[in-house]
């Protein structure tokens, strides 16, 4: 599957966005049903470019140019679903779907429950704080995760996209695909070939002896660097990428509590309601006695994302705020 | 449900009539939970549209839906169950009144918010669309829907992707409380939707005969790939709202008057004496056959079993995904 600017670095180390493409077109070649909404998807290949190529290979009826509209948009591919197909709905960013709400959370995710229809239907955005302001920066994941009936990918490298939309594309049921927008151009390997990569599985991306940070998405680069900071001082942190928040790889959080009994988890949502909150929750409850303290929680501040670029970056996790998270867990 | 003749084309509205009349006063009495929304008055619409569609054809619907749903040609039994929440109900008793729906049978669902309905089915045309397959999809709404943008959002969608859909304002004049007239610049649907680029009509809702006829030329051509159409058809609810709704939002004289000089069945039954299509004798037996059916309905229900708790929460997804 490669196309006349491939190169062969292009394809075995392609961008995340590239990835995206890799993946989709894979399983498009395979399944006739598929097929892609959005806006200005034909020409411009997707304003992240990871639809780029597909409408030029596949033609204009499976990847279509769509108004901006979005709870239309959502309503085709939810109606479409229903009839038999597998669309793509890309919503460009997450913070569009607010105009889709109804039409994702009452009806995409309940329908297979009130009426035992399935539901085969992924809804791609990209997501994350990066510059833009407040209105291209909401933190869903909390919201689509703990919505029954909905899936949610996050994945962080080339690798995991493309293995994870795999997977999306291949199961009867709506699936939230996000993607976040600083991540698009990172070239990483693809390790993993044309498999798909399965929901619910942890990926244990530095291994540790003393404590773990568990993550997903940006913020795991984050983790990196503070775990590579951490090293120098003698602390070896493991640093786990959950990739999906529903299903949630609870037996990879109980794994590192029991292995460490010193945990962080860390995300850029608000900390307040951020899903770290439940998954330490959840998982004091199931593993209280193998945890040496309380599990720490490194979140992002209330308050809507600045368009100025320090204030952004001093609204996210921070290297210095994730060392200090592990210092106070290794104090116990 | 299917519509063989005309005489089967008043059958279902007697049907309709009294399912609703009958729903109503167990729902009074306590036997529906939640609640329901009458059709009474309605039946022209819900008759007119099916008997123009074929069986593989989709329907999406409102929040008031019996109708639609027993002119699709589903049984009393099984919506009267569902309206008891029992497990025998068409959507297993998880739907009651706002959720009755079948895929396999091409009812893509009753729907708790306004407009809903009409997005699923023009997914659904667009389903039909990118398979080729040659049926059509219907979405219907209330009067309210004709103020909500998800449906003007979707209508758009279907005419720039040319999609088999037509679109069907069940327009019963009311939106809970609310005058159509008070909250509809314009007022005039059709003239609204014409601004889309689509055909558009505002018809007689309580014509059987002109429901049905411009429902089956809306599908020519939907099936000719010259994509939707827009219907408003006008009716009236001779009902509140919702069951038990006491309102002083419209006059006695204002409903006695379509009960009285506009309803839909009495219209159709003296057209069919008219024409000699059918008997005195025909109209009381069917008649009779119809409290039959509802009467068995009503005793199916009542001596249906409850959903098992243990089926709580099954089917939320998959489980392909591995959630627990």
């Amino acid at each position: 599957m490669s196309t006349t600017t491939d190169t062969p670095t292009r394809v075995s180390h392609p961008s995340y966005s590239e990835a995206f493409q890799q993946g989709v077109r894979e399983e498009m070649t395979t399944n006739p049903d598929i097929f892609i909404l959005g806006t200005d998807l034909v020409e411009r290949g997707g304003h992240f470019a990871q639809v780029k190529g597909i409408a030029q290979e596949f033609g204009e009826s499976r990847v279509k140019d769509s108004p901006i509209s979005e709870a239309a948009m959502v309503a085709a591919g939810l109606g479409a679903a229903m009839y038999g197909l597998h669309p793509i709905i890309d919503l460009n960013f997450i913070d569009f779907s607010f105009g889709a709400m109804d039409e994702i959370i009452n009806q995409a995710a309940k329908i297979r429950f009130m009426f035992g229809q399935p539901v085969p239907l992924v809804i791609r955005a990209t997501s994350g704080v990066a510059l833009g302001g407040a209105h291209h920066t909401n933190a869903l994941e909390a919201f689509f995760a703990s919505t029954p009936g909905l899936s949610l990918a996050i994945p962080s490298c080339a690798n995991d996209v493309k293995g994870l939309i795999k997977t999306a594309l291949r199961v009867p049921d709506p699936v939230i695909f996000l993607m976040h927008k600083k991540l698009s151009g990172v070239r990483s390997e693809i390790t993993t070939g044309h498999q798909p990569i399965p929901f619910g599985k942890a990926n244990s991306v530095r291994p540790g002896k003393d404590a773990a940070i568990i993550t997903w998405s940006y913020t795991l680069f984050t983790a990196l660097k503070a775990a590579d900071e951490l090293a120098k001082e003698g602390i070896e942190v493991e640093v786990i990428d959950l990739r999906t928040l529903w299903p949630l790889d609870e037996d990879a959080v109980d794994a590192a509590i029991k292995k460490y009994g010193r945990v962080v988890i860390a995300d850029e949502a608000p900390k307040f309601g951020s899903l770290t909150a439940e998954i330490a929750a959840s998982a004091t409850e199931r593993c209280n006695s193998d945890l040496k303290g309380p599990i720490v929680r490194v979140g992002g501040v209330r308050a809507p994302i600045s368009a100025n670029p320090r204030h952004s970056d001093a609204a996210i996790p921070t290297v210095a705020g994730m060392i200090e998270a592990v210092h106070k867990v290794m104090k116990y | 449900m299917a519509y063989t003749d005309l005489q089967s084309l008043l059958r279902e509205m007697l049907v309709i009539r009294e399912f609703e009349e009958t729903a109503d006063k167990l729902t009074l009495r306590g036997k529906v939970p939640g609640g329901m929304h009458n059709s009474s008055g309605q039946e022209a619409v819900a008759v007119g549209v099916m008997s123009a569609l074929a069986a593989d054809d989709v329907i999406a619907t409102t929040h008031r839906s019996h109708h639609h749903t027993l002119a699709k040609g589903f049984t009393p039994n099984e919506i009267m169950a569902e309206l008891f929440t029992k497990a025998t109900g068409v959507s297993k008793g998880r739907g009651a009144s706002m959720h009755l729906g079948d895929f396999k049978r091409g009812h893509f669902g009753g729907n708790g918010i306004v407009g809903a309905g009409v997005g699923i089915a023009m997914g659904a045309a667009m389903g039909i669309h990118q398979r080729g397959d040659k049926n059509v999809s219907v979405g219907f709404v209330g009067d309210g829907g004709l103020n909500t943008g998800r449906t003007w959002e979707s209508l758009n969608m279907a005419v720039i992707y040319k999609l088999p859909f037509i679109l069907v304002v069940d327009n019963n004049q009311y939106a809970v409380e609310t005058f159509v007239g008070r909250v509809t610049g314009g007022n005039d649907p059709a003239k609204r939707a014409s601004g889309f680029g689509l055909p558009s009509f505002n018809i007689d809702g309580n014509d059987v005969l002109e429901v049905q006829k411009y429902t089956a030329e809306a599908r020519e051509r939907a099936v000719a790939g010259e994509g939707p159409t827009f219907i408003n058809a006008l009716t009236y609810r001779y009902n509140g709202h919702n069951v038990g709704e006491r309102g002083q939002y419209r006059t006695q004289e204002e409903i006695a008057d379509w009960r009285e000089h506009k309803d839909p069945i009495d219209r159709f039954t003296a057209y069919l004496l008219s024409t000699g299509d059918m008997s005195q004798a025909d109209l009381d037996s069917m008649k009779a056959s119809v409290h039959a059916e509802i009467e068995a309905a009503v005793a199916f229900a009542e001596s249906s079993p409850e959903p098992d708790l243990s089926t709580l929460t099954d089917g939320v997804d998959s489980g392909l995904l591995g959630a627990k």
